[in-house]
Formats: C-alpha cells, sequence, structure tokens
C-alpha cells in the first residue's frame, strides 16, 4: 500500500512537472530510477521503445509500464492515475477561460522559457543514456569499452532516419523491429 | 440519465481514440478530428486546436489534456474525467499484458539481443525527438541559453529535473516582469 501511494506521489510530481508531451515524461523517470531503485536506467529504455510501439500516448504507456514493474496491475493504476491527475485539475481549472489563458502574456513569457528547458532535459536524458548504450566500462583502456556494434547500427539509423526525408513519415516501430532484428542477428547483449 | 449516456459516449469514444494512436502527441490530431469534430460534434476544429495548442503548454501527457478539455465541455468535471480514463484505459490493459509477457521472457538469450539492439535504437529516437523539439523551442540566444545550462545542468549534476522547470517558469515570469526591453531585444536577436 505505502508502494503503491510512493508511486501515485512519484508519478502525480512527473505529470506535474513535465511539459510538451511524449518524451518530456523522460527525464523524471529517468531520475525516478536512480532515486527509488524501482528499476534501472536499461529497463526504462525498454519501455520507452515498448511504448512507442504500443497504441495510446507515450507518457501514459510508460507509466502504466513502471507502475506494472514495480508492482503489478495496482501499480499500474496508482502511475497512470498519478501521472493525470495534475492534468485533469489544471485543465479543469482554465477551462473556463481558455482564451484569456492563451492570450495572457505572462503565460507566453513563461513557455517561451519552459520549452528551452524541457528540451534540454530531454537532451541530457538522451546523452546519458546514449553512453550506457555505446560505451560498457571495460578495464582493458578507453577504446576497449566501445560498443562499436551499436555505434555502427546508430550511425545506419541516422544515416536513414536523417539522411532520407521520406522516412519521417514512418512509424518508429519500424525502426524499433529493424533493430531487435540487428540485436539478435548480431547478437549484441553478447549471449 | 441523459448526463449518464453522455459520460459513456465520453468513455467510449476516447478509449477508441486512445487504442488507435500509436504515439500520441501530433499523431492523436486526425483522430481526435474524426472522432470528436466531425462524428460527435463535440467540438470546432478551432476549439479542438485550442485545447491542443493549451494540452501541450500546460504540464502532462497533451492527449491527455486535450481529452480533459473536450469532457469538460461536454459535461464538467466529470465529463473530464470520464474523457482522460477514457483515453488510458487500453494503455493500461496493452501494456500491463505486454510487460507481463515480456518479464516473464527477459532472460531468454533472444529477448537480451533484440532489447540490446532497441536500446541503440531508442538513442536515436530520442535525437531525432529533440532535434525537432529543438526547432520548436530554441528560437532566441536566450532560450539558447537556457537549454545550454539546463542541458549541461541536468547531465553533470545530480539535480531535479522539477528544479529547472521551475527555475525556467519564474525567469519567463521575471523577464516580462521586469524587463519588457528583453523581450523586444530578443526578438530582434531571433535566429
Amino acid at each position: 500500500m505505502i508502494l503503491l501511494l510512493r508511486l501515485y506521489w512519484e508519478f502525480f510530481k512527473t505529470g506535474l512537472f513535465a511539459v510538451g508531451g511524449g518524451l518530456a515524461t523522460l527525464p523524471f523517470l529517468s531520475q525516478m530510477a536512480d532515486k527509488t531503485g524501482w528499476f534501472t536506467q536499461g529497463q526504462l529504455m525498454d519501455m520507452v521503445a515498448v511504448s512507442e510501439s504500443t497504441p495510446g500516448p507515450i507518457g501514459i504507456n510508460t507509466a502504466t509500464y513502471v507502475g506494472f514493474t514495480t508492482s503489478g496491475v495496482p501499480g499500474a493504476l496508482a502511475a497512470t492515475l498519478g501521472l493525470v491527475t495534475p492534468s485533469i485539475l489544471i485543465i479543469l481549472a482554465i477551462a473556463s477561460f481558455l482564451k484569456a489563458f492563451r492570450a495572457n502574456r505572462y503565460v507566453d513569457a513563461v513557455f517561451r522559457c519552459l520549452r528551452p528547458a524541457s528540451t534540454g532535459l530531454i537532451a541530457a536524458s538522451g546523452l546519458s543514456v546514449a553512453a550506457i548504450t555505446f560505451y560498457a566500462a571495460a578495464p582493458a583502456g578507453i577504446l576497449a569499452g566501445v560498443q562499436w556494434k551499436a555505434v555502427i547500427l546508430a550511425l545506419l539509423l541516422l544515416l536513414v532516419t536523417r539522411g532520407i526525408p521520406q522516412t519521417q513519415k514512418l512509424h518508429p516501430v519500424v525502426w524499433i523491429a529493424l533493430s531487435a532484428l540487428a540485436g539478435i542477428v548480431f547478437s549484441f547483449a553478447g549471449v | 440519465m441523459r448526463n449518464m449516456k453522455i459520460l459513456g459516449e465520453l468513455f467510449l469514444t476516447f478509449m477508441q481514440v486512445g487504442g488507435l494512436t500509436f504515439g500520441g502527441g501530433y499523431a492523436m490530431l486526425p483522430i481526435l478530428q474524426r472522432e470528436v469534430v466531425e462524428k460527435r460534434g463535440w467540438a470546432t476544429d478551432e476549439e479542438l486546436t485550442d485545447y491542443f495548442a493549451v494540452g501541450q503548454c500546460t504540464p502532462g501527457i497533451i492527449a491527455v489534456n486535450t481529452a480533459t478539455f473536450v469532457g469538460q465541455k461536454q459535461a464538467r468535471v466529470l465529463g473530464g474525467i470520464v474523457a482522460t480514463l477514457g483515453i488510458v484505459a487500453p494503455s493500461l490493459v496493452i501494456i500491463s499484458v505486454l510487460a507481463g509477457f515480456i518479464n516473464t521472457f527477459a532472460e531468454l538469450a533472444v529477448v537480451k539481443n533484440a532489447f540490446a539492439g532497441i536500446r541503440v535504437c531508442v538513442c536515436v529516437l530520442i535525437f531525432n525527438a529533440v532535434c525537432k523539439l529543438w526547432k520548436g523551442s530554441v528560437k532566441s540566444k536566450l532560450a539558447l541559453a537556457i537549454f545550454a545550462v539546463v542541458t549541461v545542468g541536468s547531465l553533470f549534476f545530480d539535480l531535479s529535473p522539477v528544479l529547472f522547470v521551475v527555475v525556467a517558469a519564474v525567469l519567463g515570469i521575471c523577464l516580462e516582469q521586469f524587463a519588457p526591453a528583453a523581450r523586444k531585444s530578443k526578438k530582434e536577436g531571433e535566429v
């Protein structure tokens, strides 16, 4: 019961401060992993991948997944309800003066500063997960830790997704499935 | 009685939207347009655009914020809550089933290898998402400075993302209050 309340509270905070949707919850979940030990950074990346490949909003899917991993179906419920509670409260509060809210100069000023901050937080999360994906601490010197297979796959993915504009219309699940295949064929985990 | 019918419709409609959309955010807009504007007449195109714009810059998941707006308009507070529960319901079911399945097979070599490949893909997807967000959020020297400070600060110091969000919001209010001139010169410096 205490765990469920803590899950609800942690996700309530995430819902209250994550601005911008999609991956905006990632920095908060990453910090949650470090702080609570409920899941690892690696698990979090797997959860993001599954969340991007299944129907529903990514933020909700990830919250459900984290909650389920921590405490089964009750955990999934607690995490998801925690995440949406601030949204419901805030939206209900501003729904009656929506036009005034949109035109307010302070609101505008706040979001001009919030957006780059949110982008920065996601960029930092991306860099820290990249560090554990492309580099494993090795005793035999700096270069020995570089995960060359991962680096090559990432370069290929970047080349295709950023180099060919037509691929932007494809759903990310295409790249996730191809990467899973590459991981199996070239035994990325080394097992 | 009539109210119950509307609540039921809200739940089922948003359940459909949640279950049919991959990715949330902008991927959801065309489906919302079809279900909410064209089929149900619950909002006009213009209202939906407003909900979306505000849902994007208020905290929380964009899809949930939009659902709360539409639900609130139809059936007040209860409508907002029911619409939100509808949009998260498919995620709860699908992810719980999938998570149970994946967690059971997590130790298999083939699953480990697949996820090792997928993690590489997630890094690339985060990178691409940041590039996209960058275009919409880093439009001035001030925004660039905020982005840089938050990225470096969050990467190298053990600080809560909440802190960065709050400081950025306060900065926005202060700038608007005390230095509207800075806003003008910032606009001139737009890149």
